[in-house]
């Protein structure tokens, strides 16, 4: 942090340049080392050539970061539009007592699906689709590391959003609360398919939401400017950063508690039936082990956004860089931590009560830390007051607000009153709100003249800011007074005379006006595209480079790409932009036809290799509609259909793993200019290895959460069974057993695979291999015969039957990767030249040899000693 | 609004519905430092008197709770307006050049100060109240060593059973309970979830299938309460009310009496 007052930024001369284009070649003041440029014009013609998007229908093979960041945020701004008429829908009910516009079955649909989609259709997609559209062009780089998984995700969270709204329209929604607590949300409560579409629907959009976790922390770590060392990264990159390991890691237990509660309904296995061994108590740990990073989740890239905007602004970097720095990435950390304080009421033991109150009050540091940078920065800065600073004053007062309320909650005896009521929905609604909302519009006006080009109307927008917030803070301000005058939560409507009438009329009114103000910040954003004046270069002055592309931006981001010396390439070098667009930076070459971006070493930020990207596919778009034909045939029980759309997805995506690495689709031609570093494929150090690593860090989080279930189940849960006989005591322990030695010895041959045994046994070795998972494999089917398991009488026998499926479904994908690899070799795309793969191959391998060993630990290891009843042991 | 302002927000105990009156006049914050404000705040916007309000405890430990509400309530405003009034004064304060290291010095000034400090001290000082007013509220033995009446209440879509375990007495949506007295409430579902909960008297406990979990309640004075369920537990939850009436001690035994045999 030394330098910081010396890195201020300069003002600029009066560039103003219309937008669009690659530039217009000005003459430019930094000399460069040139040996005469090349014409901008035809520079941007080639790379459009390799880089552009196609249009009409063909527009669903774009996997360009760009078009695809602008989808998910248009997609999540329709979503928020349906989620606030379902808001506008039940304050209308609640406005008056007795109110019975809905019947209590439709409200139920309503609110759940009000807070679903407000989660999980909006803010989050929301907070990714602007990184996705951002991080690049920030980090100066082309694209994204993984452009095809942008494109999947993007498909999946559509697909997955529309079946799950078309359920309202059905009149089938989900109808158990946004946190589906079973056992209400379970066959027997709920016989109908609405639960279905919300464990379906959900899982499916998080998919998008963990593959945008894995793209954009791989993208972060490497995929930068050359000499952008960590130290360096704009603080926006360290927020995301956060945010992509916290999905990584926070989405897999919900996905696997939707899975279970999924089979629980379908196939009657008893995970959370107290009547047969299980616990419900065991979903809301479940539940609340992500959903308590959710929070966060949404909140720290809204974070990231003012903390990118408010040294604009302020005219200064950022006070305190690292405290920053350091004070995210403890909050992502302590908010793993949490989520029994959404629980207090469930009779938790009061030790772990006054724990979990501590810690959560805990995250107010972290907090505090940032919203004092901020207001340093403002303090020792220069500020200028444009639109987005109004927005981002808005958020303070609102979000700080919250996080108070939120520290009220985290008071144990407190939140036995106030748990479930109103108070809670107005606290969540300051956060959420005031946390992702306000610095989300910021964020929009801001960058809108990147979308755009123009720059919007102060007028209008001042209109829409004061109804939202005037409006906002009439609605749920005095919510928290109609909760502590004892309002539950998820009411359909209320007695005359309970003291709640006046709030909730009020409540409604706010409601109305802040809807308004939304329609009036839309407008001004639409009229903006029509009326608006066109956006000088960098118009608010701005320190990143996202602001060096074009505006608004060309697919390629940058003709060439730069190289960063400090935290504000763009207040240290105002003319960067001309002269990237002029092709004096890195990798200005084209006419190989390749899509290329650095690949950097994740701590330094200096070159390691040139990553190069597949160009524009449908395997995505077709991957992500075959596994909405797979939801829908699950929702629908066509089971045999199901399984044939399961085949469909497996087979493209084993396709779209065969056209990787040295496939000629991949990389026609491997030759790199003179003085450039190799492509990643010929390497042993590409992103696929990252790509992998956090890939099977999420898998592993979901296979924890459920060893987590069976431990919990074993050691707190109140109605836990233990069958006599059967089970993995005797036989099916000893080929569990088994199957972890074959695997072990078939594993330490994919590691001299490999090590470069590759390039010399060849295709056999690899077949091989596959042979000894498959052999493992059958073992693992053995042991699950062998342990004759009665899943739907017990959760134990039902826990079993799943951990030996995971390993099952494990050993499959490895054995058949596996054998993808041995038919490379034969084709020569894995070899001498490109002995990439078998690396990303062998952490799974080595991942699905710690799955074995520590299953068999759970299972077979674990009862006996905690004294399970199992007589032959 | 008035007339629903001077129904007053006091903490200080024991008002049946029929005698909110009665609270004029009491201190606004048990709390010592929850002071006037809070409450002049609070009554001006919407009064805090109800049936089933929080803010109108009836029992010890929805007082302790509302006295927690207003002390936090008294603090965070402060907190709020301070930091809003320190955004703000940023933000038009007249831009001092101050030199590398002024900048220095007031960063670690706010950085600690505001960001260590203020949270660090204010939750100390948060669980030094908190903690042990929940403790308060566990159902702990008593002094005495006698038990205390115990009453067993079981969930279901959408109605209560209750349960009278010492004299077999069974009641549907009704509770009754002596006044001034602690009693043992354990609670079970026979169904999906529902959350036990009489806002005037205590805290909310969760009815959960396969468990039962107990708490403590303590009505004040005789008089009729109202209980809901909290949590969202089907179609009918809005309607799942529990009528509670506390009884004079005598007029309770007399009740359990005529109706046990
Ligand atoms: C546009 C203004 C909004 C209004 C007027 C509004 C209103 C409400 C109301 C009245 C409830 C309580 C429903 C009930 O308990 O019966 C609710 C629940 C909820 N809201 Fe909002 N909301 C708004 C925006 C948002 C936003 C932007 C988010 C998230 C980013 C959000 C997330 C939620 C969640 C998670 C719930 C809980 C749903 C449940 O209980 O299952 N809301 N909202
Ligand atoms: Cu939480
Ligand atoms: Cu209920």
């Amino acid at each position: 942090m030394s330098g910081e007052a010396s890195d201020w930024p300069r003002p600029r001369g009066g560039g103003k340049g219309e937008g669009g284009g690659a530039g217009t070649g000005a003459a430019d003041k930094v000399p460069q080392s040139s040996d005469g440029d090349p014409d901008p014009a035809r520079l941007h013609e080639d790379f459009n050539a390799v880089w552009g998007n196609p249009r009409g229908w063909r527009s669903v093979t774009i996997v360009n970061h760009t078009a695809i960041g602008l989808r998910f945020m248009l997609t999540g701004l329709g979503f928020f539009l349906f989620g606030g008429l379902l808001a506008m829908l039940i304050r209308t009910q609640l406005a008056l007592p007795g109110h019975t516009i809905m019947t209590p079955e439709v409200y139920a649909q309503v609110f759940t699906m009000h807070g679903t989609v407000m989660m999980f259709l909006f803010a989050v997609p929301m907070m990714e689709g602007l990184a996705v559209y951002l991080l690049p062009k920030m980090l100066g780089a082309r694209d994204l590391v993984f452009p095809r998984l942008s494109a999947l995700g993007y498909w999946c969270y559509l697909f997955g959003g529309l079946i799950l709204c078309a359920s309202l329209f059905l009149g089938i929604a989900p109808d158990a609360g946004w946190f589906m607590y079973t056992p209400l949300a379970s066959a027997t409560y709920t016989p109908g398919p609405n639960s279905d579409f919300w464990l379906i629907g959900i899982t499916f959009v998080e998919i998008s939401a963990v593959s945008a976790g894995v793209e954009l922390a791989v993208s972060i770590l490497r995929a930068r400017a050359p000499g952008m060392s960590l130290d360096k990264m704009p603080l926006y990159a360290w927020y995301i950063l956060t945010m992509a390991m916290m999905i990584i890691i926070g989405f897999p237990p919900l996905i696997l508690g939707s899975i279970l509660l999924e089979l629980e309904r379908a196939a009657g296995m008893p995970f959370f039936d107290p009547t047969r061994g299980g616990d419900p108590i065991l979903w809301q740990h479940l539940f609340w082990l992500f959903g308590h990073p959710e929070v966060y989740i949404i909140f720290l890239p809204a974070a990231g956004i003012v903390s990118t905007l408010l040294p604009v602004f302020a005219r200064r970097p950022i006070v305190g860089y690292a405290w920053v720095v350091v004070a995210v990435l403890t909050t992502g950390f302590i908010s793993f931590g949490l989520w029994v304080h959404h629980m207090f009421t469930v009779g938790i033991p009061m030790l772990a009560q006054a724990f979990f109150s501590a810690a959560s009050m805990l995250v107010a540091i972290p907090t505090a830390i940032q919203v004092f940078s901020w207001i340093a920065t403002l303090w020792l800065g220069r500020p200028v007051f444009h639109l987005p600073m109004l927005w981002l004053t808005g958020f303070l007062v609102i979000f700080v607000a919250g996080g108070l309320t939120g520290v009220m909650l985290a008071l144990v005896p407190f939140d036995w009153q106030v748990h479930d009521t109103h108070f809670v929905v107005a606290h969540m609604h300051y956060v959420l709100v005031g946390g992702m909302f306000f610095p989300l519009i910021a964020g929009l006006y801001y960058w809108l003249p990147h979308f755009s080009g123009r720059m919007a109307s102060p007028a209008l927008g001042r209109w829409g800011f004061w109804l939202v917030f005037g409006g906002f803070n009439l609605n749920f301000l005095v919510m928290h007074w109609t909760g502590l005058l004892g309002m539950p939560r998820r009411v359909n409507t209320y007695e005359a005379g309970l003291g709640w009438d006046l709030p909730n009329l009020v409540s409604s009114i706010g409601g109305f006006i802040m809807a308004a103000g939304v329609v009036t910040v839309l407008a001004d954003i639409l009229l903006h595209f029509r009326f608006g004046r066109p956006a000088p270069d960098n118009p608010w002055q701005a320190d990143t480079l996202e602001w060096a592309t074009a505006l608004p931006p060309s697919p390629y981001n940058f003709i060439s790409l730069p190289r960063v010396e400090g935290r504000h390439p763009l207040w240290d070098q105002p003319g960067i932009g001309r002269e990237l667009a002029a092709g004096r930076g890195g990798l200005a070459v084209i006419d190989h036809g390749r899509r290329e971006t650095w690949g950097t070493d994740p701590a330094s930020g200096e070159v390691r290799e040139i990553i190069h990207l597949p160009g524009n596919t449908a395997l995505p778009f077709l991957a992500a509609l075959s596994l909405a034909a797979l939801c829908i045939a699950l929702l629908a029980k066509a089971y045999g259909v199901a399984l044939a759309a399961a085949v469909v997805v497996a087979g493209l995506l084993l396709r779209w793993s065969w056209e990787n690495g040295a496939h000629p689709a991949a990389a026609p031609d491997a030759r790199t200019a003179p003085g450039d570093p190799p492509l990643h494929s010929r390497t042993a150090d590409g992103p696929g290895l990252w790509g992998m690593a956090l890939t099977l860090l999420a898998d592993g989080a979901l296979y924890l959460a459920l060893l987590f279930g069976w431990f919990y189940l074993w050691t707190v849960g109140p109605t836990w069974q233990v069958p006599e006989g059967g089970g993995m005591a005797g036989s099916a322990g000893r080929l569990l057993l088994a199957a972890a030695v074959v695997h072990t010895l078939a594993q330490f041959g994919m590691r001299r695979m490999a090590r470069g045994g590759a390039l010399r046994h060849g295709a056999a070795a690899f077949a091989a291999v596959a042979a000894g998972g498959a052999l493992a494999l059958g073992l693992v089917y053995a042991a699950l015969q062998a342990a004759a398991l009665v899943v739907t009488a017990t959760a134990h026998d039902a826990v079993i039957a799943v951990v030996l499926g995971y390993s099952l479904a494990h050993l499959g994908m490895a054995t058949a990767v596996t054998l993808l690899q041995a038919l490379r070799v034969r084709r020569g795309y894995v070899g001498l030249e490109a002995p990439y793969e078998p690396l990303v191959v062998a952490r799974l391998w080595h991942y699905n040899g710690g799955v074995l060993w520590s299953s068999y630990a759970a299972l077979v290891l674990f009862p006996p000693a905690w004294g399970g009843a199992w007589g032959g042991v | 609004m008035a007339v629903v302002a001077a129904s007053g927000c006091a903490p200080a105990g024991g008002q049946g519905p029929g005698r909110r009156a009665a609270a004029l006049g009491h201190s606004p914050a048990g709390g010592g430092l929850a002071g006037l404000l809070a409450g002049v705040l609070a009554c001006v916007l919407a009064g805090c008197a109800g049936p089933v309000s929080t803010l109108q405890p009836a029992g010890p430990a929805a007082r302790e709770a509302a006295q927690l509400w207003w002390g936090m309530l008294t603090v965070g405003v402060i907190v709020l307006i301070g930091v809003v009034a320190l955004w703000l004064h940023a933000l038009r304060r007249p831009s001092a050049m101050v030199g590398p290291a002024e900048a220095k010095r007031i960063t670690l000034l706010w950085l600690v100060g505001g960001g260590l400090l203020l949270p660090g001290f204010t939750l100390i000082a948060l669980l030094a109240f908190g903690i042990p007013a929940g403790h308060r509220m566990l159902p702990l033995p008593l002094a005495g060593g006698e038990a205390p009446l115990r009453i067993e209440v079981i969930g279901h879509q959408w109605w209560w059973e209750v349960h009278y375990p010492d004299s077999g007495v069974v009641l549907a949506d009704e509770l009754h309970l002596p006044a001034g007295q602690p009693v043992d409430v354990v609670v079970r579902s026979a169904d999906v979830i529902h959350s036990f909960w009489i806002p005037r008297l205590a805290g909310k406990i969760d009815m959960v299938p396969g468990r039962s979990n107990l708490i403590r309640l303590q009505a004040d004075e005789a008089g009729e309460y109202r209980g809901q369920c909290a949590e969202y537990c089907g179609v009918s939850h809005a309607f799942m009310v529990l009528r509670v009436v506390a009884h004079e001690p005598a007029a309770y035994a007399a009740w359990q009496q005529e109706r046990g045999g």
